[in-house]
C-alpha cells in the first residue's frame, strides 16, 4: 500500500470529523467524483474510524488509531487500524432484517460494505482496508453491488 | 454545527445544522428527550442544513423514534437530500420512517 497520508488519530469520537475532513479535501482538487468522495468515501472512512475509536480503543485515551490512505489515478484505499483486541466481522448481524431494523447500534460494518467496493480485516480484526474504486461503477450509494 | 429547537402549534421541530454523527449525536438525544419528557409527543426533524449523517446519527433517529412511539408521539423526518436518502435505502430505515420533502409536508395533518 502506497502511503500518500498517515495520521495518528487520538481515541475520541470528536477527532473523527477532523480527520476525515483532512482525507476529503485532499481529494477536492482532483477528478474523483463529487458524489463518491463526500457519501461513499467520507461515510464509509467515518464509519470505520469510528469503529475503531469506539470498539476497537474503548475510547481509551492512552490509545491511538492509525489511518494510512493512498491516493491512486482510478481508487483510494484507506487502511484504519486500532490497539485493541480485533473482532470477527463475520459475526455481525444484518442491520435490515426486521428482527434487528429497530437496534440502535451495529449499522456501521454494513455501511461500509454497501459504500466502499471493498472491505477486508485483517486476521486478528483490527485493522480494515477500505478500496474506493473511482470507476467505473456506475450505481453511486451501492458501490459493492456496482 | 448544531441544532436550533423550534415549535410550531404542538409540534417540536429540530434543524440539524451540519452533521449528525458519533460527536453529536448524544446532543441531539438529549433536546428531544428532554421535550418528550416535558410533555411533548410531536416531534419533526429536518435535515434542509444537513451535509450528512453516520450509523451512529441514525442509530439515535431509530432509538429517538422508538421511545417517543412508546410515549404514544411521532417522529417525522423531512428535507433529506440525495445522499441522505441513499443511506435510509441502503439501511432501510426509508420503512421506519415517515419521510417528508419538506418541513410543510411533515407538519401537515399532523
Amino acid at each position: 500500500m502506497r502511503d500518500d497520508l498517515i495520521l495518528e488519530i487520538p481515541s475520541d469520537p470528536r477527532a473523527i470529523e477532523n480527520a476525515v475532513d483532512m482525507v476529503v479535501r485532499r481529494c477536492a482538487g482532483s477528478d474523483y467524483c463529487r458524489r463518491k468522495l463526500e457519501l461513499n468515501f467520507r461515510v464509509g472512512l467515518m464509519e470505520a474510524l469510528a469503529n475503531a475509536v469506539l470498539y476497537g480503543n474503548g475510547r481509551d485515551p492512552r490509545k491511538h488509531i492509525r489511518l494510512e490512505v493512498a491516493f491512486m489515478r482510478h481508487a483510494i484505499e484507506a487502511r484504519v487500524t486500532d490497539e485493541g483486541g480485533g473482532f470477527d466481522p463475520t459475526c455481525v448481524p444484518d442491520p435490515t432484517t426486521p428482527e434487528n431494523i429497530e437496534r440502535a447500534g451495529g449499522r456501521g460494518l454494513f455501511l461500509m460494505r454497501k459504500l466502499m467496493d471493498e472491505v477486508r480485516y485483517n486476521e486478528v480484526g483490527n485493522s480494515v482496508t477500505l478500496v474506493l474504486h473511482l470507476e467505473p461503477p456506475a450505481r453511486f450509494g451501492d458501490a459493492a453491488s456496482a | 454545527m448544531g441544532f436550533s429547537v423550534s415549535n410550531q402549534g404542538d409540534v417540536t421541530v429540530v434543524e440539524v445544522e451540519g452533521q449528525l454523527i458519533v460527536g453529536n449525536r448524544q446532543e441531539l438525544k438529549q433536546k428531544v428527550l428532554e421535550d418528550l419528557e416535558g410533555g411533548a409527543r410531536k416531534f419533526v426533524i429536518d435535515f434542509s442544513e444537513t451535509g450528512y449523517i453516520d450509523s451512529s446519527g441514525l442509530g439515535v433517529l431509530v432509538s429517538l423514534s422508538k421511545k417517543i412511539r412508546e410515549k404514544g408521539g411521532e417522529l417525522r423526518l423531512s428535507n433529506l437530500n440525495e445522499d441522505l436518502r441513499t443511506l435510509f435505502e441502503l439501511t432501510k430505515l426509508d420503512t421506519l420512517f415517515r419521510i417528508a420533502d419538506n418541513k410543510a409536508a411533515a407538519l401537515e395533518g399532523f
